[in-house]
């Protein structure tokens, strides 16, 4: 009896290894980074989202698919673009999906954009200890008419931009865009609407980025295809969507205004 | 059960501590696994019997899907007559790689599935898409909980004037082309089978899709040490799902007694 009540590190019956060395190894299946490159910038009553739709394998060596798309229209008003480890993008993606639907039966509208930013934020930080390996990029129009950008990390954080690029070209891309978007004078640079830039120059720049980085990467990070969501806030022009590959793909008349771009990065 | 009597709670010691204020948290041997068996409970860390490669086109008429027959034991050529596809419902046939006793294991829970969808008797059946939303959902949410079913599944079907195919793996990543294949197909045969088959999806006959898998098939027996030359074509169509019987690659290995190294010269 003596021995019950000492100290349990004294307390030695048995000789089981420490807890650690008996539980699995806790990266049996670590994420994989399946490569692409996402963006989003937006202007005056205008946002534009972009993703490339090569998916490269769990090695980061060769292209395993070449259509897969990574940007999804949430709303009339709002695009989630998501880039990473794909599975968990693809779950993340169903789950926003299944919350709006549970958001439009309950107060028969759509969730607005600040809204669907700040879900996602709690849907992200509520797997703080076990992240989706996935950055996002909200795009859309606010309720004001404004467009917008939100860029989050793995768990959760986000910040309201004017353009964000993430993935594999991200650190190519976003020196590019913050030269040609925010004004010279800003410093650091700060986030609202790029003023200065028409639809017409912002889909150029996109189009050209992903043109170019695709021609620098390796053949695994960036490619095949590239998918652009353009969402126009109530009333504003479609001047320079009369491009080859715009489709209108809005599901409510009246609203906001929703267009995709399709080309090949061949 | 814990075996161990000093984890079931503190005998009272009054002399000791009458008001039993010695914490839970101290307790002897309390941070231990309860359960001595714990550390017996293993999760697949590696695929020991495994398949290799599946393909899988789209053709006019619906899907044609091959396999060969082999299951390997780390470099042996263990099972010979082991089949690989294996019909889910009316509309779907599923086709493995990677660990076997984990495609076993997922052919019981598909089969299941089938028999309660059947049970419900509601007038819906599950076809090739939901079979393969059910499965990605199975696959990621095993690869979550650090136990995967270490296999990269391809899932072909045709249901409603639609063809179905598409791509699952052990980390529940998903995708869908015209053209599939898993394991050492996905670098040697995948190239040769877009060539072949997209843009033509419409237009190829069952007649060329099985010449096209055919020869698919046999480029990977030339080049796939995991690989057999007996071989099941899976073809799904309007008409339902049709698996056949194992059959033999017609092969020549002449070319190999001119190529030093390959045959039996010794300088």
């Amino acid at each position: 009896m003596a021995a019950y009540f000492q100290a349990p590190t004294a307390y030695s019956r048995t000789a089981l290894p420490p807890l650690a060395a008996v539980s699995a190894p806790q990266h049996l299946v670590p994420p994989s980074d399946t490569s692409g490159t996402i963006m989003a910038i937006t202007g005056v009553g205008f946002t534009v989202i972009a993703g490339d739709a090569r998916r490269g394998d769990a090695f980061g060596a060769y292209p395993q698919v070449r259509f897969v798309p990574t940007v999804f229209r949430l709303t009339d008003k709002a695009v989630l673009a998501t880039n990473g480890f794909a599975s968990d993008g693809n779950i993340f993606i169903k789950k926003v999906r299944q919350r709006l639907d549970w958001y439009r039966h309950a107060h028969a509208k759509d969730m607005s954009l600040h809204a669907i930013a700040l879900l996602i934020q709690s849907m992200l930080y509520q797997r703080r200890f076990c992240p989706f390996y996935v950055h996002n990029i909200l795009g859309g129009i606010e309720d004001d008419g404004s467009g917008a950008v939100y860029s989050f990390d793995e768990v959760g954080s986000y910040v309201r931009e004017t353009c964000r690029a993430a993935g594999s070209a991200s650190t190519m891309l976003q020196p590019f865009l913050d030269s040609q978007i925010y004004p010279k004078s800003s410093q650091p640079p700060t986030p609202g609407s790029a003023t200065h830039l028409s639809l017409a120059r912002v889909l150029a720049l996109v189009m050209d980025s992903y043109k170019h980085a695709a021609d620098r990467l390796s053949h695994d990070q960036i490619g095949d295809g590239l998918e652009v969501y353009i969402v126009l806030s109530k009333g504003t022009s479609t001047q320079g969507l009369n491009i080859e590959g715009v489709s209108e793909v809005t599901s409510i008349p009246g609203g906001e205004r929703i267009f995709l771009l399709r080309r090949s990065l061949a | 059960m814990d075996h161990f009597p000093t984890n079931w709670g503190r005998p009272r010691n009054d002399t000791w501590d009458p008001y039993a204020t010695y914490p839970i948290h101290q307790r002897p041997q309390n941070h231990q696994p309860k359960d001595r068996f714990a550390e017996g409970v293993q999760h697949t860390q590696q695929p020991i019997v495994t398949g290799t490669s599946v393909l899988a086109i789209k053709f006019k008429d619906g899907v044609m899907m091959a396999a060969d027959n082999l299951a390997s034991y780390g470099s042996l050529a263990r099972f010979r007559d082991i089949q690989r596809l294996h019909p889910v419902g009316k509309y779907t046939v599923l086709g493995a790689g990677g660990d076997m006793s984990d495609f076993q294991y997922i052919q019981s829970i598909l089969d299941e599935l089938i028999v309660d969808e059947l049970a419900a008797a509601d007038g819906h059946t599950l076809g090739p898409k939901e079979i393969h939303n059910y499965l990605a959902e199975v696959m990621y949410s095993r690869r979550s909980n650090m136990n995967p079913l270490w296999n990269s599944l391809l899932v072909g079907g045709y249901k409603d004037g639609k063809s179905f195919l598409a791509y699952v793996d052990l980390l529940g990543t998903t995708y869908t082309a015209s053209t599939l294949a898993t394991g050492y197909g996905a670098y040697i045969a995948q190239p040769l089978l877009r060539r072949a088959v997209e843009g033509r999806e419409n237009e190829l006959t069952a007649d060329e899709a099985r010449k096209i898998l055919e020869d698919s098939m046999r480029v990977l027996f030339y080049r796939d040490a995991r690989s057999l030359d007996q071989y099941q074509i899976a073809t799904i169509t309007a008409d339902g799902v049709h698996i056949t019987e194992s059959r033999k690659l017609e092969t020549a290995w002449s070319f190999a007694e001119g190529i030093r190294g390959y045959g039996a010269q010794t300088q």
